[in-house]
Parts: structure tokens; C-alpha cells; sequence
């Protein structure tokens, strides 16, 4: 099976306007890895197929021949060991990036992430730190099914002692790849498959994101939309049908789920009162969940209508292709659930 | 290889000269001190002042020592919730570790670690997992640090019976055996997991024979014995230190104690009199220290005169643990991102 054919076909490009380089999303990764390990010594990558012919999706794409394969190395599954290798080796010092095509095999390491990593350095008292990165790209269509497509960031923002990074455009894959290498502490990042073949704006050399730092994606003064991940192109997408409309839509982009920019939502919900969250995960205990409880606790008398999430249904992710366009949701949803809150009605 | 029968005589086999009589004397220091500390705190506990669940590794002694007393300060250590031993072995402050029993500021974890995560990093203790198995494929990883730097360190993993139950180390050894990792997996095969035998938890008695088909050379020791896990842990560690990998060692032992805090599991019946004072009989120190006597290695004077400076040392570090401040609840927040 060819999972490209599931890529989108539509180019976005959220900095094209920026004059300058373009590269694509896999490109941009790349060159902050191959920046990283050329820059500290300490940094190497592993993962099962980072030195194959592939590459993961061309991210890794012949880092070990420059590198050798001491410092870009193909892993055994064994994913719950491996984290803790590569945590053995943060804690000894190092700087591990630790690559899965896919979340879903992060479950099998819940007892390294959540019991070591993100324990390490607050069970000791600060003496001791785990700095390293997970990188994982979630799955999306093609019948990936219940097994290959999970959004889990619900689970790794629950988690104290985790930083979790969630990009959306190749500048700040980039730059916030580079930035989770460079910090202390676990990081996860979470890619979503149908960014990855996007192209746009890169520059050249080491740049860093700071963790904790959203940015405001389309300006609007009636509706704020915080959006998560491949749904900040959603949002986008609805916010241009929705201004035809006379909606005025803000879109958010958080860019890191922990630590969250709640300064950037509460600011835009200040100004619009009205807030939709749309998440490429679940609803239930969810990134929207905690969004939107922010919002009511800290910025419940700006509100001027009830919040709303816009997520997959609560199920596992269904094969078929008729099922699955029910799961997923996406602008059309998002234009729905805006308009119920602006009570003016609009045609999707 | 033959099985040792657990509760054989111990035989301290000492050829002239083949370990330097000072290195002896030293292992009798170091089961000492670990001793004296757990026989400490189980004088203490019910103060309840410590508040913290102690594993206390009376009975082990030996595998602490025999292992540790080949490693070098700088080589890494990963222990788990039995882990005082190792850390005194290891050379680890045992003022701050003390203190982290009574939850100080002091301790060596700031008080947010208590008995089971113990760290010293001076002497490459990076930490201690209390999930069963959790701090083997640490070991694994700071010994592929060391590979990738070439600082020819060693890494230790200690872990007990129970751990084999866990596939994390199945696919520790795989990995370690497939990238030639300078790490030595120590099995504590002291017969139980809490309150449940080996018996009813596996399948087949001989752990160390789970590995032979992943190649990794194994060993396995009476580990009530300091000399013969001495032995094995030195090849063992030698040949990681040579670049020819990992090496596994099953030290056969028991705990004297219950699981956790300072019963003997005879008052809850899960295992009987006779069998625990077997094992008293087969002590790691008291053996030890008759055949130092008997080998004229160490006097009866200077046994007391050793044992006497050590009681005063550890009162005076339960002193400094009790007199020493808590964590102040402003810094509750601290040390969760660095
Ligand atoms: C993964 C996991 N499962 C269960 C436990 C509960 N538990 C704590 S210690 C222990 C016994 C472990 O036995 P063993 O590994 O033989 O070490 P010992 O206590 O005998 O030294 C158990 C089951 C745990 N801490 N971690
Ligand atoms: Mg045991």
C-alpha cells in the first residue's frame, strides 16, 4: 500500500506570503536534524528505518551516511526498551531524537514515557534530566483504520514533566524540532501526515520556536478558533467561507499543547468572546476538553455564547471510507459549530 | 551449568593471592555498612518518621558488594525499589539517602524521591525505577552513551526475579547483545515477589537459562556468597569494559525481610520459619565474616574496632537525617521542567 496517495493534493502554504526558501515539511525536518547533529555531538537519531532506503517519509533520508550509523541507527521494535535506552542515554548525557512513523507504537511505550521520562528529573529533586525527543507522525485515511491513524496528544498533554510540540507549517516543524532537541526535558512532537508533503517558507541555519509560544494565524474580531495541528488548515479553510458569510474568524494556532500559550487564547477570546477548538484527536478528556475549561475558568466573563469542539467522533478510527468521512471532522464542521454559536445561520 | 541447591553451606573459595586481602577486608565494609543502615532503619520504622515504604535488602548484602566494588566512580549504576545496597556499594552519600528516608530537603532526591529513588549522581548513580524492570533498559541506554563517546564506562541494571516477567528485558539483552553495550544485567533471584514464590509466577526455576538463545554470556552465582558474585561480576564487567559486550548474573539470594517495611512474611504466612532461618543460617555478613576470622584476614579487635566507628557513623547520619529541614511547600512546583 502506498500511504503517500493519502497525502492531501491542495498546497498550503500558511508563510507564503513570506518572501524567501521554500522547502517541503519532510525537507525542513531534515534539515534540522542534520543542523542539530552537525552542531552538538551529542545529539544522534534513532528508530526503526531511519537509515532505509525511505527514510521516514525522507526526513532521515541518508543522515546516516553523512553521520554514520553509530548516530543514526535502525532500531528492534522493542519500542518500550528502546525509550528507555534512549532515555538511559539522555539522562547519561546525550541528546536522543527518537523517530516512529506512527504514534499508535507509542502506546507500547507509555511505562518509559510517562513512569521514567517524565519522571526522571522531578522524582530526584532536579539532580538528574531525561533530554530528549519522541517524534511521531500521525496516519490519516487510506483504511489506516483503528490501529495507524491515533491523535493521542489527549494523553501526552496529561502528562506533567512531558513537553508536547504539535507544528503545523515546515517553519515551524522546523524550528520547533530544533528547539525540542535543545531542551532538557522529554519532548514529544506529534506531526500529522497530511502536513507533511506542504511546502513554504524555511530559513536557512538554527532557529528555535519557544515552547509555550502560539501565533495568531488569521486575525478576526468575532470568533476565535483555537486549531490543533492539520485543523489549523481546517480552520483556515472556514474561515474564508465563514468571512463570506460576515463572520470574522481569529484562528490560533498553539503550536505546543505543554506548555500552552494560554495568554494567546484568552487574549483572542477577550477581543471575539466566542470560542470554537478544533482538534484532530477525541472529545472526551481531550485537548478540546482542556481548552475549553481554561477558557471557562479563567476567561468566563468574556464569553458571550456557549464553547464548542469540533473533534473525531469518540469511536476508534473506521476503515472504510464512507465511515471514516463521518469520523473525521473538518471545515465543514467547524463552519457548523461557528455559526450555531454566532446563532446566524450560513450556508456550509 | 549445575544448579547451586539454595540452601547449600556457603564456600568461600579464596586461592592465595587472587584477590588483593585488602579488596577482602573491603567486602566485609561494605556488607557491613549496608547491613548496619537497614538494621538501622528497621530499629526506626515504626517511629514512623520515615515516611516512605523501605525494601530493606537484609540478606542481599553480598550482591551489592561483590558487584559494586569492581566499578569505578564514574560507571553507572541502575537500581530499583530494593535498592539501598546498591547505592551504599556503589558509594553513594549515605547522609543524603538516609535524609531522603525521613523525606528532607537533605535527601539526596530533595525529598521528592523517598527510599525507592535514590540518586547520587558523584559516583554515577543516575537513578533508581520502582517499576518492576523500568531501570534495565536505562542501564542499556547510558551504556550506549558510553559507546557513542567512547568514555569506556560500564553500566550496571539491578533488578530481582520478578523483572524476568517483564519483556522489557528480553528486549534490553536483544539490543544490548545486538550493539555489543558495555552493561551487566544483575538478577536478585531471592525467590519471591511480595508475597508470591517463583513457583507460581514461572514457568521453569533456572532464570538464567531464559537468555541462551539470545548468546549473552551467563553466569549465576550463589549470591549469598561476596566472593563468588565478585567473581562472576568481575569477568562480567571486565568484558564490557573490553568492548565484548553484555554479560547476565544470577545471583541466588533471599530477602530476610518482608517485601517491604520490617515483618519477616512468617506472620503472614506466605512462607514458614524454617525456611527463613535457613537462611539466616546462610547470612551473607556472619558467613563472611567467621571465614575472615578463621583465614586470620581480619582479627576479632579489629572487627570491633571496625563496627564500633561504623554504629557511631550511622548514628550520627540518622542524626543529620532527623535534625535536617523538609521541603518547603513554596518549592512543590520545582524541578518538574528544568
Ligand atoms: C511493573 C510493576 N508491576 C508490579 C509492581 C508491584 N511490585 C513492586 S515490587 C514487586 C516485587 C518485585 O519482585 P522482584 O523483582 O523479585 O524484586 P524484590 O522485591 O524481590 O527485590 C512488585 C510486584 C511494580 N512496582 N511494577
Ligand atoms: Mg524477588
Amino acid at each position: 500500500m502506498d500511504w503517500s496517495k493519502t497525502l492531501v493534493k491542495e498546497e498550503i502554504n500558511f508563510e507564503a506570503d513570506k518572501k524567501g526558501r521554500k522547502l517541503s515539511y519532510a525537507a525542513a525536518i531534515r534539515e534540522a536534524l542534520e543542523l542539530a547533529m552537525t552542531s552538538d555531538e551529542r545529539v544522534f537519531i534513532m528508530g526503526q528505518g531511519v537509515d532505509d532506503p525511505v527514510g521516514m517519509f525522507g526526513i532521515t533520508l541518508d543522515l546516516h551516511k553523512k553521520y554514520g550509523q553509530e548516530r543514526v541507527f535502525d532500531t528492534p521494535l522493542s519500542e518500550n526498551a528502546l525509550t528507555g535506552v534512549a532515555i538511559g542515554a539522555a539522562v547519561a548525557g546525550m541528546r536522543p531524537v527518537y523517530m516512529h512513523n506512527r504514534p499508535d507504537f507509542l502506546l507500547l511505550a507509555m511505562d518509559q514515557i510517562v513512569n521514567h521520562a517524565a519522571k526522571w528529573s522531578y522524582m530526584f529533586g532536579g539532580s538528574v534530566r531525561a533530554p530528549l525527543v519522541i517524534w511521531a507522525c500521525v496516519g490519516r485515511g487510506w483504511g489506516g483504520a483503528a490501529q495507524h491513524t491515533q491523535t493521542l496528544q489527549g494523553l501526552f498533554m496529561h502528562i506533567p514533566g512531558l513537553r508536547l510540540v504539535m507544528p503545523t507549517t515546515p517553519y515551524d516543524a522546523k524550528g520547533l524540532l530544533i528547539t525540542g532537541i535543545a531542551d532538557n526535558n522529554p519532548v514529544i512532537i506529534l506531526e500529522h501526515r497530511w502536513l507533511l508533503r506542504q511546502s513554504g517558507y524555511v530559513p536557512e541555519g538554527l532557529y528555535s520556536i519557544p515552547f509555550g509560544c502560539g501565533v495568531v494565524r488569521r486575525q478576526g474580531k468575532d470568533i476565535t478558533i483555537v486549531a490543533i495541528s492539520y485543523m489549523v488548515v481546517e480552520a483556515l479553510g472556514a474561515a474564508r467561507e465563514l468571512e463570506k458569510q460576515g463572520i470574522d474568524a481569529e484562528v490560533i494556532d498553539p503550536r505546543t499543547l505543554r506548555p500552552l500559550d494560554e495568554a494567546i487564547i484568552l487574549e483572542s477570546v477577550k477581543k471575539t468572546g466566542r470560542l470554537v477548538v478544533a482538534d484532530t484527536g477525541w472529545k472526551t478528556g481531550g485537548v478540546g476538553a482542556e481548552i475549553t475549561a481554561l477558557v471557562a475558568e479563567k476567561g468566563f466573563e468574556y464569553l458571550k455564547a456557549p464553547v464548542r469542539r469540533v473533534t473525531t467522533l469518540d469511536i476508534p478510527t473506521p476503515a472504510s471510507d464512507v465511515l471514516e468521512a463521518k469520523f473525521y471532522t473538518g471545515k465543514a464542521d467547524i463552519i457548523v459549530s461557528c455559526s450555531e454559536i454566532m446563532e446566524k445561520k450560513v450556508t456550509k | 551449568m549445575k544448579s547451586i541447591k539454595v540452601t547449600s553451606p556457603i564456600v568461600f573459595s579464596v586461592c592465595r593471592g587472587d584477590i588483593p586481602k585488602e579488596l577482602l577486608r573491603e567486602f566485609y565494609r561494605t556488607m557491613f555498612w549496608i547491613q548496619k543502615v537497614e538494621l538501622k532503619i528497621n530499629e526506626l520504622y515504626h517511629e514512623d518518621e520515615m515516611k516512605t515504604p523501605v525494601h530493606l535488602c537484609l540478606g542481599q548484602e553480598a550482591v551489592a558488594a561483590g558487584v559494586c566494588l569492581n566499578l569505578n566512580a564514574n560507571d553507572y549504576v541502575f537500581t530499583n525499589h530494593r535498592g539501598h545496597g546498591h547505592y551504599i556499594a556503589k558509594g553513594g552519600n549515605i547522609k543524603a539517602m538516609v535524609a531522603e528516608f525521613y523525606n528532607r530537603e537533605t535527601g539526596c532526591s530533595r525529598g521528592r524521591g523517598g527510599s525507592m529513588h535514590l540518586v547520587d549522581t558523584a559516583v554515577g548513580l543516575l537513578g533508581s525505577s520502582s517499576i518492576v524492570g523500568g531501570g534495565i533498559p536505562l542501564a542499556t541506554g547510558a551504556a550506549l552513551a558510553s559507546v557513542l563517546r567512547k568514555d569506556n564506562r560500564v553500566s550496571l541494571a539491578f533488578f530481582g526475579d520478578a523483572a524476568i516477567e517483564e519483556g522489557v528485558i528480553y528486549e534490553s539483552i536483544n539490543f544490548a547483545m545486538l550493539k555489543k553495550l558495555p552493561v551487566v544485567y544483575v538478577c536478585e533471584n531471592n525467590l519471591y515477589s511480595v508475597f508470591s514464590h517463583l513457583s507460581k509466577r514461572q514457568a521453569q526455576d533456572d532464570i538464567y537459562r531464559r537468555f541462551i538463545g539470545l548468546d549473552i554470556p551467563i553466569y549465576r552465582v550463589d549470591g549469598n556468597n561476596v566472593v563468588a558474585v565478585y567473581r562472576a561480576a568481575k569477568k562480567a564487567i571486565a568484558q564490557a569494559r573490553d568492548g565484548g559486550g553484555p554479560s547476565f548474573i544470577e545471583c541466588r539470594t533471599y530477602r530476610l525481610k518482608d517485601h517491604h517495611g520490617t515483618g519477616s512474611g512468617v506472620e503472614v504466612g506466605y512462607r514458614s520459619q524454617e525456611e527463613v532461618d535457613e537462611w539466616v543460617a546462610r547470612c551473607p555478613v556472619k558467613n563472611y565474616e567467621r571465614f575472615l576470622l578463621e583465614q586470620r584476614l581480619l582479627t576479632a579487635v579489629e572487627i570491633k574496632q571496625f563496627t564500633d566507628a561504623v554504629d557511631r557513623e550511622v548514628e550520627g547520619v540518622f542524626n543529620f537525617a532527623h535534625a535536617s529541614p523538609l521541603p518547603r511547600e513554596d518549592e512543590v512546583l520545582d524541578y518538574l521542567y528544568q
